[in-house]
């Protein structure tokens, strides 16, 4: 590897912040309570973690079609993931997984955003 | 046609972006193939604006950017309460009205409820979204969200 | 060099605390969800794996396997809900949402 040192630390520190990121949110679906507090530790796998692994692995790259199969990539997880995401919450609250500790009373603040 | 167009240089870019040989045998493979491609989708009647959305326009990439800030901020929040040593949230299912006036700006802003960690949608209600936040914390920067993505809608032609 | 080995090792142990989850989840949803991460922790591994070996083509593997994890989301969650793969039967789904608090099916997969 020939890269420049600027571009070699800087890939480092993605690779080790999107490592941290995937570690919190593995750790994230192991300790939360419920599916419904789950989905978003799935969310910070999905945005954050992946997001930083692909900009690390596109800083080693430089500037080639690798970088923007990777973009394609990153493009597609972006698009696809939430609405996976969407997918899976909207099955189990048709299903009738409730959240966990909602309280009945505040469970759904109608209007209460009037913008 | 211009539709059309559009979805044939879409697909001839991505034909380019995958392959990386660009002999010209291949490359007239990448034609035909991109030709016949867009030919059974326009005799499908699958070209309308949802498939083909050139009506948006480059506002899409700031609003991009301004939400790349927002998820990395939604993300440390959600990050604090995984690594907190005693977790306590306060899950809510919240109702946000859209201020977006066609399918594909609600669509849009579905999706980057989801896409910002914290925040889930879960069931469109008619002109109103069903969102579940992880806590209170998150509710009120979708107000903010949902006038970026009337923004950006706006862009149309 | 060693950088990606380090990503590779913190990607593995994610793995594995994803597939525990979807191995322990209570409700069916759980599974899925982790399932869903895991892929898309496959998809990371599949794109450090290829520029740990120096061979970038992997990284077509890696946004195949990125289109087939959603795809393979999708059908489960069809498969579950409708119960079968074909046309969707919205009837059939009004009917449920009516029923209100349904029990789910609690650790049965």
């Amino acid at each position: 590897m020939t890269l420049p040192y600027a571009i070699e630390l800087a890939s480092w520190a993605c690779f080790s912040l999107g490592g941290l990121m995937l570690l919190i949110g593995a750790l994230g679906m192991i300790r939360l309570p419920d599916f419904w507090s789950r989905i978003h530790a799935a969310g910070i796998i999905e945005t954050s973690g992946s997001l930083f692994m692909l900009i690390g692995m596109m800083l080693q790259s430089g500037l080639t079609l690798v970088t923007l199969k990777l973009v394609l990539i990153g493009v597609f997880l972006f698009i696809a993931g939430p609405t996976a995401s969407h997918a899976i919450a909207n099955a189990a609250w048709v299903a009738g997984l409730k959240p966990h500790n909602l309280k009945k009373d505040e469970g759904i603040l109608l209007g209460r955003k009037d913008s | 046609m211009a539709k059309v167009i559009a979805l044939g240089l879409a697909l001839l870019a991505f034909w380019l972006a995958l392959s990386g040989h660009y002999t010209p045998f291949l490359l007239g493979m990448g034609v035909l193939s991109t030709g016949l491609c867009v030919y059974v989708a326009s005799r499908m009647g699958l070209i309308d604006a949802e498939s083909v959305p050139t009506q948006l326009r480059f506002s899409l990439l700031f609003y991009w950017a301004w939400l790349l800030i927002e998820i990395i901020k939604s993300n440390y929040q959600v990050a604090r309460i995984i690594l907190s040593p005693r977790i306590n949230l306060g899950q809510q299912l919240v109702l946000v009205p859209t201020a977006q006036t066609t399918d594909m700006g609600r669509v849009i802003f579905a999706n980057s409820i989801t896409l910002t960690p914290g925040t889930v949608t879960v069931e469109i209600a008619g002109q109103a979204l069903l969102v579940h936040a992880m806590t209170a914390d998150f509710v009120p920067s979708m107000e903010d969200m949902g006038r970026h993505v009337a923004a950006v809608e706006e862009g149309k032609a | 060099m060693s950088m990606f080995a380090v990503a590779l090792i913190a990607v593995f142990v994610s793995m594995l605390l994803v597939i525990a989850r979807s191995i322990a989840g209570p409700s069916l949803y759980d599974r899925v969800l982790a399932v869903n991460s895991f892929g898309t922790l496959t998809v990371l591994l599949i794109g450090l794996l290829g520029f740990f070996t120096s061979r970038p083509d992997f990284l077509d593997i890696a946004l195949l396997y990125a289109l087939i994890n959603f795809v393979g989301t999708i059908a489960v969650l069809k498969f579950v809900r409708h119960r079968l793969l074909g046309a969707a039967k919205p009837q059939h789904d009004i009917a449920r949402k009516t029923n209100g608090t349904r029990e789910t099916t609690g650790g049965q997969p």
